[in-house]
């Protein structure tokens, strides 16, 4: 275990940023935290999560896939890829750190994304324990400890110090550039943390909350339960849960024309829109309702029945704080999966 | 801090019920916590009394579900109504946006409602409990000992810090004392914004829309906004929803749509309130309605059915464009 005191924490920062391009959670107006770069006097926000999850980092909102540019009866196309250098990402939580793997499976397995497998492999996720959870948060529901985080580094904040340890060999490469701001220390301040942190988690309103209910070769018994009928009836249709949530992975391919070429681009899409998935024959959920459980079967019952048991929430509590109508993941496995967690 | 009770709806909405005059009611579900509630429709009075709330969180606006529901019903609706959404209830009433025979209005007092993100800014995350005693909010949360006690007024959303009305302007009954129009300081914050300089206002906007995520909760809030399809869920329009091609098109997105609401936006502040980025997008509607106040003379959007707003009323009168142009800002 590694520590740097409090009152170095900029010193640390720019170090970090001498080898690489560092990005932390900054305050913004009304109390909502988003990443932004570090430079010289630029403070590492105290809030628990940001409002868009890192995910943007590595599977950005929209991105440029390649480009055309026609000229007569020619037609050049343009590979608009660049070489990132590496980048780190620092004051992930451990939900959104688990959202990696989740976002992994997805754009890593073959054929492999390589737009998305570039970030990662340039990214460097440095991660903070939480220690005052929110009571949206439920993130033990799918098994994760927020105060033991993964990511290539782990770091735990006290009153005083900042203490960091390695978990990869990123990680271990990037602590030992750091060198003389950080010194040798024993784990007993983080122990001490992790168990103030567990004895908050039992405090927590939505504790009880379990999966039991979900999980791959539920969809005939979950598809048709009327339920889906009363929670999706207010729905709005917006995109908040979808925007705001650090696993969905939708997106749409679409071409920009500049008026002398084309770019091919992609953008995050939401399975609540309209035109969602659009085929030839037109759409395939034709009703709010429909989409509505798309959004949550996938993440309870398809995504986990093709990725061996794996859930695709990592119960950061976004869509609770975000949803216009406060209608999210928490209301739909209590009232489908039977009340439970009550 | 609200003076009507749950229990008072309660008993109007199972008397309406039980009479026959209404076959269900448009009413706020409970949440987890107390301020998470969830417009919700309930078909008895058994319902209403193990899940319908009303508290200081009761915010949204039902007058846009109204469309909707009208159209799925068999026979009529009840929905409770504050000042605020009765403008929207008869803005869509002139734009002939649902049949006025399948609602029954109740109109209810309000008192302002509270914003959660101020009770956060304030007590940090982790509430277990929020408990309205008169004025004052108490706050139980998971790390302070001591409940916390707010005054209600320092939280109130910023609408209803502004707010423009407590009058009911459509009901079929009233509960409860009907106010009335206040002079509210809602166009100061434009008037700050007239006041920069056309790159300083520039700065502003494009700080505030360059954090839009282009989830349409906006527009999907809006009871000004209930076009059977929207231009920008059309993929052949080119300016699809998802997300902009560049931050031109963001900003473009915003000043559209307050162009087309404009002189229909009740400011109900539906916009701002569901924005997850904070961002203050009715003061691009406020903006307009000053501006048709001063071009036109006052016009509230909603205050009665039928109406013809400036916009769309020719009269020999109306100002020159080029008086507009001239007067920048």
């Amino acid at each position: 275990m590694l520590k740097c005191s409090l009152d170095k924490i900029q010193n640390l920062f720019a170090e970090i940023s001498k080898s690489a391009k560092l990005y932390l959670p900054v305050d913004g107006k009304d109390g909502g935290a988003s990443y932004g770069e570090w430079s010289e006097g630029v403070e590492w926000s105290g809030a628990l999560n940001t409002t868009k999850s890192p995910k943007d980092f590595f599977f950005p909102q929209t991105e440029d896939l390649m480009a055309f540019k026609t000229a007569g009866k020619s037609i050049e196309i343009i590979d608009t890829r660049s070489e990132s250098e590496d980048f780190v990402v620092f004051g992930v939580r451990a939900c959104d750190a688990k959202s990696f793997d989740i976002l992994d499976r997805v754009f890593l397995s073959e054929p492999q994304d390589s737009f998305y497998a570039m970030k990662r492999k340039h990214g460097i996720i440095v991660t903070a324990a939480c220690t005052k959870p929110s009571e949206t948060c439920f993130c033990q529901t799918f098994g994760i400890d927020p105060a033991s985080p993964a990511g290539d580094i782990s770091t735990w904040k006290t009153a005083d110090a900042l203490y960091l340890q390695a978990n990869t060999e990123k990680g271990t490469a990037l602590l030992e550039k750091l060198g003389a701001i950080l010194e040798e220390c024993s784990d007993d301040a983080v122990n001490a943390q992790k168990e103030k942190t567990a004895a908050i988690m039992q405090k927590l309103p939505l504790k009880d909350l379990n999966t039991d209910d979900f999980g791959g070769g539920k969809t005939q018994e979950l598809f048709n339960n009327p339920a889906w009928d009363e929670l999706s009836q207010s729905c709005l249709g917006c995109g908040t849960c979808t925007f705001v949530c650090p696993t969905c992975q939708c997106y749409d391919i679409k071409d920009f024309n500049t008026g002398n070429g084309v770019i091919r681009y992609r953008c995050w899409d939401s399975c609540m829109y309209s035109e969602f998935t659009r085929m030839a024959h037109g759409n395939n959920r034709l009703t709010q309702k429909e989409r509505f459980r798309q959004r949550f079967m996938h993440k309870l019952v398809y995504y986990p029945e093709n990725n061996d048991g794996l859930f695709s929430c990592v119960g950061c509590g976004r869509c609770l704080a975000k949803c216009p109508i406060s209608m999210n993941i928490v209301k739909v496995m209590k009232k489908i999966g039977g009340n439970k967690g009550e | 801090m609200q003076k009507i009770t749950r229990e008072q709806l309660i008993e109007k909405a199972s008397e309406l019920l039980a009479n026959g005059t209404v076959s269900c009611v448009l009413g706020w579900g409970a949440g987890e916590f107390g301020y998470d509630v969830t417009p919700t429709v309930f078909k008895t009075a058994e319902e209403m009394k193990t899940g319908f709330v009303f508290s200081d969180f009761c915010g949204a606006n039902f007058s846009k579900y109204l469309v909707a529901k009208t159209q799925k019903t068999e026979g009529k609706i009840l929905v409770f109504l504050k000042p605020c959404d009765t403008y929207s209830f008869n803005q869509l009433l002139t734009e002939h946006r649902f049949d006025r025979e399948k609602v029954y209005a109740v109109g209810i007092p309000c008192e302002g409602m509270a914003d959660i993100s101020k009770i956060k800014a304030i007590c940090g995350e982790g509430i277990s409990s929020i408990t309205a005693e008169g004025d004052t909010f108490i706050v139980t949360t998971l790390y302070d000992d001591e409940p916390i006690a707010i005054e209600a007024s320092a939280v109130l959303a910023e609408r209803c810090v502004n707010c423009k009305s407590k009058k009911h302007v459509a009901y079929d009954e009233l509960m409860g004392e009907d106010g009335d129009v206040l002079d509210s300081g809602r166009f100061d914050e434009v008037a700050r914004l007239e006041a920069m300089t056309p790159d300083e206002r520039f700065a502003f906007w494009q700080n505030e829309l360059s954090r839009c995520i282009r989830c349409n909760a906006c527009r999907d809030a809006c009871p000004a906004c209930t076009c059977e399809k929207c231009v920008f869920d059309n993929p052949k329009s080119g300016v699809e929803n998802k997300s902009p091609a560049n931050s031109f098109e963001e900003k473009l997105f915003h000043i559209i749509r307050a162009f087309h609401v404009a002189g229909r936006c009740t400011d109900c502040g539906e916009c701002s309130r569901v924005c997850p980025q904070n961002i203050p997008l009715h003061l691009l509607n406020r903006k307009f309605i000053k501006d048709i106040n001063e071009f036109y003379g006052d016009y509230q959007a909603g205050a009665e059915v039928g109406s013809r707003a400036p916009l769309v009323n020719y009269t020999t009168a109306d100002l020159e464009p080029g008086e507009v142009f001239n007067r920048e800002g």
